[in-house]
């Protein structure tokens, strides 16, 4: 793998020499877990092991529930009865399942404004940061698919309302909306459909992992200071870096145990905390629910989707430039998406030429109004569309816009810069002193 | 979680109404056996809400989703088979598509479905309606109190009382305190002067089911109480059971997996220090 310069695998007996001269597999593995790692990693780092492991817990659950799940639209929600009841440990693989979504929200969010921190989406980082807004949208659309599957009223309302944006698209909107539902309105054909796709889009997501993993071990990885690791040569790379294994593989695998002690009280003492009750009664066309509400990590952008009423002026400008073809539906829509399509777009709308906020210090407050911003959303999304919730939608939404599209661009023009360590040899020693044995930072065994 | 968290930090600055759906009465905080991490359900209690529900509730309503053979199964009511076996031949009779006609139940069967009298079904019910909310909407108590939806159900079912007097004689349904979706009739609600809804009268609604317990309604073989609240309880413990069948082996798995995630954590802390330590500049020993 190109990038920081370390040791390579070599093969050493016949058989690891005839191997390795067909297919270098073991290289490959080697190289990947021995990455040179930044070794000022703090633990804001850890969540990228939570997410690999999320993904595999949800594919892991996902594969035996559908072995005793049953698709359609008369039978779902009694066979998720089924695993409930009389399915050997059903009832755990469908709580881990349900809320272990919630977990990979939670850690993707964490892994998602580190980032935006940190600056890990600037140059040379771009395409790392790309493909983990694709998984990010995949991760979206997997979890709403999911959540139709049990049947219960929020699956099918929150069905009926999502697919019902697409409806709102100027000319073609209806047919997309019937195309992606199978019919006039949601029933056993999306159901379906939403089932083969909720069961495709985790290998793409897995997929689309490698690809995140090759990118940034191609780049290696940023670090808490945004200093760039010294690759003049194998002993400058070793001042700033440790390898993967085992000095993050242990860090990570702590943490994760932490986090998992966590999800599973969680799952074990109350599993349904963050669902919906009403998903508890079977899905009924003639009976809508008196708060549709989807599930909470796509509240901050639900509540960006309501904010945009026709009562706001852009929207009323924007329908009237356009001859009245965006209206305030397609408005919300549009800014729904918009408001994804800004994050992704952040390499390039942030002009500042330091990399870490730890050194901005005009952009740590903004940043930190961002956060604020995001859960006052998550809040919003959740409240009925009624005021004050509606002008404090609009506020918190305009914020979100304002941060990528005016207020980075601006700050990377105006703001003074901190003071940067030259290295990050240079920003780990003055935390944590000397090595005792700096030429060969390794662990001695335990007496 | 993150939504409970956003929702805690900004309620903590803004005082805002209650989420509690609807204009809602007082759930009434019934204390039951098996809230918290270490609930677990009182067999007894779970016998006689069966018998409640079988000689009270299953004539309007269904239990469809609940096999009747669970009645059997440990961290439930816990009957012996050979009693299972004759309350099923005995209570319930359904159809067999093979027979072409009627026949007694078996344990392997469901409860049956009944819709005859357009009543909901109750398998679900306990986890199909939440009472707590709190504190500050977060719902965080729910680690101790449960979701609430069985003290919902013995709210309503003790919550009948003597319709309002501004209430006209003949409004479809019956009073009841804690029951928010029902009817509601224009006279007992509170008009300002442009004729908006600004309050009510009485709380709660007009609900379609007539009072089902007026206490004393069944005879425990164990001679425990039978007032009203007390069979509501009982009834609502029940349908908890009904709904999470396996709640007790889940905690149990969720005790056992929090001890030994938290001593795996504490390994693997030690584990990092010790890997660490050299790099870090610190003695192998600090």
């Amino acid at each position: 793998m190109a990038g920081i310069p370390h040791d390579h695998y070599e093969p050493k007996t016949s058989g690891e020499k005839w191997l390795h001269s067909r297919l270098p597999i073991v290289g490959l593995l080697y190289d990947t877990i021995m990455i040179p790692t930044p070794k000022n990693l703090n633990w804001w780092w850890i969540w990228g092991i939570v997410l690999a492991f999320c993904l595999v817990l949800q594919i892991v659950t996902g594969i035996v529930l559908v072995m005793h799940y049953t698709p359609s639209a008369d039978l779902a929600f009694a066979s998720v009865e089924h695993i409930m009841r009389n399915v050997n440990g059903g009832h755990m693989l469908r709580y881990l399942h349900a809320n272990g979504a919630s977990l990979f929200f939670v850690a993707v969010y964490i892994h998602l404004f580190r980032g935006l921190f940190y600056g890990s989406y600037k140059a040379p980082r771009e395409i790392t940061w790309i493909i983990g807004m694709l998984i990010f949208v995949a991760m979206m659309a997997t979890g709403f698919m999911g959540y139709v599957l049990p049947w219960g009223q929020m699956s099918f309302w929150g069905a009926t309302v999502i697919t019902g944006l697409f409806g709102a698209i100027p000319f073609i909107g209806e047919s997309i909306q019937t195309w992606l539902l199978g019919g006039p309105a949601v029933d056993n054909a999306t159901l379906n459909r939403f089932f083969s796709l909720h069961y495709l889009l985790p290998f793409v997501i897995a997929a689309l992992v490698v690809v995140h993993i090759w990118a940034f071990h191609t780049t290696g990885n940023n670090n808490p200071t945004g200093v760039e690791v010294r690759r003049g040569s194998k002993e400058e790379v070793k001042k700033d870096t440790l390898p993967f294994w085992p000095y993050f593989v242990i860090k990570d695998l702590f943490a994760l145990a932490v986090v998992l002690t966590v999800f599973w009280a969680v799952v074990g003492f109350m599993p349904n905390y963050l669902g919906h009750p009403d998903n508890y009664l079977e899905a009924n066309p003639l009976v809508t629910p008196a708060h549709i509400v989807p599930e909470w990590y796509f509240l901050p952008f639900y509540a960006i989707l309501r904010a945009f009423t026709s009562e706001v002026w852009v929207v009323q400008f924007a329908s009237f430039i356009t001859g009245g073809i965006v209206d305030a539906k397609f408005f919300g829509v549009l800014a729904m998406f918009g408001a994804i399509l800004v994050m992704a777009l952040t390499p390039w709308l942030d002009t500042s030429s330091v990399r870490s906020g730890k050194f901005r210090p005009m952009f740590k407050w903004w940043f930190y109004l961002l956060i604020i911003d995001f859960m006052a959303l998550m809040w919003l999304g959740a409240m009925p569309a009624q005021e004050p919730y509606a002008s404090f939608s609009l506020i918190a939404s305009a914020y979100w816009f304002a941060y990528f599209l005016i207020i980075l661009p601006i700050l990377g023009v105006i703001e003074k810069p901190g003071e940067i360590p030259a290295t990050i040899e240079d920003d780990f020693e003055a935390h944590y002193g000397k090595s005792s044995d700096a030429s060969a930072p390794a662990a001695t065994p335990a007496e | 979680m993150f939504k409970k968290l956003a929702i805690g930090a900004v309620l903590a600055l803004a005082p805002v109404a209650s989420l509690a759906a609807g204009g809602g009465g007082h759930v009434e905080d019934y204390s039951f056996s098996f809230e918290g991490p270490f609930g677990k359900y009182d067999t007894n209690q779970l016998q006689r809400g069966l018998q409640i529900y079988t000689e009270v509730c299953a004539a309007c309503h269904g239990l469809k989703q609940v096999p009747i053979r669970t009645l059997a199964d440990e961290g439930g009511p816990s009957l012996p088979e050979d009693q299972v076996r004759a309350y099923a031949a005995q209570t319930f009779e359904v159809f067999d598509p093979e027979l072409e006609d009627f026949r007694p139940a078996k344990p392997t069967d469901h409860f049956p479905a009944n819709t005859a009298a357009g009543a909901p079904d109750l398998s679900l019910m306990a986890k199909s309606r939440a009472g707590f909310h709190g504190p500050y909407g977060t719902g965080i108590n729910q680690l101790f109190k449960g979701i609430g939806g069985p003290e919902y159900i013995a709210s309503i079912l003790a919550g009948y009382e003597e319709a309002p007097d501004c209430a006209p004689e003949d409004f479809n349904g019956y009073y009841n305190t804690v029951f928010a979706p029902g009817g509601y009739p224009d006279e007992c609600k509170i008009y300002d002067e442009h004729g908006v809804e600004i309050g009510r009268k009485a709380p709660g609604s007009w609900i379609a089911m007539a009072p089902p317990l007026a206490g004393e309604d069944v005879e425990f073989a164990d001679g425990h109480s039978n007032e009203l609240h007390h069979e509501a309880q009982d009834v609502a413990a029940f349908l908890m059971w009904a709904a999470e069948p396996k709640m007790m082996a889940r905690k149990q798995a969720g005790l056992v997996g929090v001890i030994f995630l938290t001593i795996l954590s504490v390994l693997l802390y030690l584990t990092n220090k010790r890997l660490w330590a050299p790099v870090k500049g610190k003695r192998d020993d600090a």
